[in-house]
């Protein structure tokens, strides 16, 4: 087994609802997908935000589309207009989520190895 | 009404504030049907009430009139019919603009303004909570009553019936208050396919195709992070077009020559964007829910979404409350390489010491090290080592003004009185600005319906 960044595997999105905010993450491919729900769990995702979230994390599970969604509550500092934080509306919580680490079979790290990251060489005026 | 077999639906506005070209090349660059542009976010309706205790002729999003003034005559011409929340909290006002502007592009006699009213609760409020509609938060259970003084903007976020009616009527152009963001767009296609509002999983459908285009080119490769790389032009990024079939299923793609992505990647991350439990999506017209979609990517900028089932809606409608929360400012220095971390820190420190001996009544105080931690918080990991620059940012809230306002002054004597290799400060003093918070609770669709309206008229 090797640790791989949730951000080799999957990518996702940030929102708000108030103080709660929503990730949505979705895996590259279906068989990425139990690897996450094995390990990517509501808990695991309480105890990677720290103090970052004071409130309860609720995992979702979207097999059809290969995602997860997590609701984070007492994510945003009080939420959108009083949170003091830059970002006030969790719009790159999806990002700090992907910073977790996760244990996956070698072939799979050898596999995706570099997903998720900008390729070397890469220049802005390419896209 | 003819049944038709597919039904163009465009999203052309994400946000009020978002591309402001969108929309133009939405309606010339290819076909469509209907445009509908979202314009309120939460936060929106207590800033245009500021606007309108000021100028009783404001309170609506004002770009959308300039917008139509562009496109209208192109509407008109190619029949796209657009639907916009730009009333804000003057429905009636925003209609008014409209028609003065639609006599001065030549649509006179050729166009319908549809408007919908009834959404805004301020005019009845203290009959509502007298009537014992106690509009309770809804995650800490308090009553509106205990900072009803307090209360700028009140609405309930309405269902597509009252803009299905004014498309009934023969509106081309129909503009409401706060109306769900996914049924202003499921409106047209209940209309266009006359679809029954207890068909559940085609409101589902509706719902799904609405929930997709709303947040503009979020679905079409914006803020998309699957290979954000390589996602083509989006100077000048395709904004979604859904085509919906009468069974409801329905194809998510762009206008040729557009930028952007349509995949498999980008509508998935739009789809689990803001939503809570994917079984129970809760909107005014149904209970969808999001694992029974099936999702084909078919290639060519092209995705079909099928199979949603739906549930019956529930009795409320959601209210969306703004209050008045206190007072806010945020200000910012840049330090500079060597030890650029060190100092800010530093600086944070002086700062934190000054508000102390002052006695300033802050209610709290958040300092971010920008280049570090502002994005991820103690997620970030360990601090730069020997940072090139490190700009500090501070932010304070507080129910007292005057202490808001002192802090406002004491960011920029940090440039002579603090630590060395800082500059920034010529935006000036950090902005004083008052907190209007948000309080989220449910009402009986029954206790708003009676003031719904809807009128049509001829240009």
């Amino acid at each position: 087994m090797t640790r791989v960044r949730l951000v080799q595997l999957a990518h996702a999105r940030s929102g708000d609802k108030g103080d709660s905010a929503n990730i949505g993450v979705v895996a590259y491919d279906e068989t990425l997908y139990p690897l996450l729900v094995e390990q990517v769990s509501a808990e695991r995702v309480k105890e990677h935000f720290g103090t970052w979230v004071t409130g309860p994390v609720t995992r979702y599970e979207l097999p059809n589309l290969c995602a997860l969604n997590f609701v984070l509550r007492g994510a945003l500092d009080g939420g959108g207009t009083v949170s003091l934080r830059t970002d006030a509306q969790g719009k790159v919580l999806s990002a700090a989520l992907l910073r977790m680490e996760i244990e996956v079979p070698d072939d799979v790290a050898a596999r995706t190895a570099g997903w998720g990251r900008v390729p070397e060489g890469w220049t802005p005026e390419e896209s | 009404m003819a049944e038709r077999d597919v039904v163009r639906l465009g999203g052309g506005q994400g946000f009020w504030g978002d591309d402001l070209d969108a929309p133009v090349r939405m309606v010339e660059g290819g076909p469509l049907d209907y445009l509908m542009l979202d314009y309120l976010a939460e936060v929106t309706m207590s800033i245009l009430r500021k606007l309108r205790n000021r100028d009783p002729s404001a309170g609506y999003a004002r770009d959308f009139v300039t917008l139509m003034e562009r496109i209208w005559p192109t509407c008109v011409e190619r029949s796209v019919r657009v639907i916009a929340n730009a009333g804000g909290i003057n429905p009636r006002g925003c209609a008014d603009a409209l028609e003065d502007v639609g006599r001065e592009v030549g649509v006179a006699g050729k166009a319908r303004i549809g408007l919908v009213r009834g959404d805004d609760l301020i005019p009845h409020l203290e009959e509502l909570l007298d009537a014992g509609h106690d509009m309770a938060h809804l995650e800490t259970g308090a009553p509106l009553s205990s900072i009803v003084d307090r209360v700028r903007s009140a609405n309930a976020y309405l269902g597509a019936g009252p803009v299905v009616e004014a498309l009934r009527q023969g509106a081309d152009v129909v503009v409401t208050g706060r109306v769900a963001d996914p049924a202003l767009a499921a409106a047209p296609l209940i209309h266009e396919h006359d679809w029954a509002m207890d068909d559940h999983d085609r409101m589902a459908a509706a719902v799904l195709a609405g929930h997709v285009v709303e947040c503009g080119a979020q679905s079409t490769g914006g803020n998309c992070m699957a290979e954000w790389w390589s996602i083509p032009r989006l100077d000048i990024a395709g904004f979604p077009v859904v085509e919906v079939e009468p069974s409801g299923a329905f194809t998510v793609t762009k206008h040729p020559g557009s930028g952007g992505r349509v995949d498999r990647a980008t509508v998935s991350e739009q789809i689990v964007y803001e939503i809570g439990d994917p079984r129970r999506v809760i909107t005014p017209d149904v209970v969808a829910d999001f694992t029974t979609i099936r999702l084909t990517d078919q290639g060519g900028d092209r995705v079909r979404l099928e199979g949603i089932r739906g549930a019956p809606p529930t009795d409320s409608y959601k209210v969306s409350v703004a209050y008045a929360a206190g007072w806010t400012a945020a200000g910012t220095l840049l330090y500079t390489w060597p030890d650029a971390l060190q100092k800010a820190r530093a600086a944070d420190v002086v700062l934190r010491r000054r508000f102390d001996r002052l006695g300033l009544r802050l209610d709290a105080v958040h300092t971010e090290l920008v280049g570090w931690n502002a994005g991820h918080g103690p997620l970030a990991g360990d601090p730069p080592t020997d940072a090139p620059e490190v700009q500090l940012r501070v932010a304070v809230r507080s129910t007292h003004r005057a202490s808001v306002e002192r802090f406002s002054r004491e960011m920029a004597p940090l440039v002579l009185t603090g630590p060395p290799s800082v500059t920034g400060y010529a935006g000036g003093r950090a902005r004083v600005q008052e907190i209007m918070a948000y309080w989220p609770a449910l009402i009986p669709k029954q206790a708003v319906d009676p003031h719904v309206r809807v009128e049509v008229r001829l240009v």
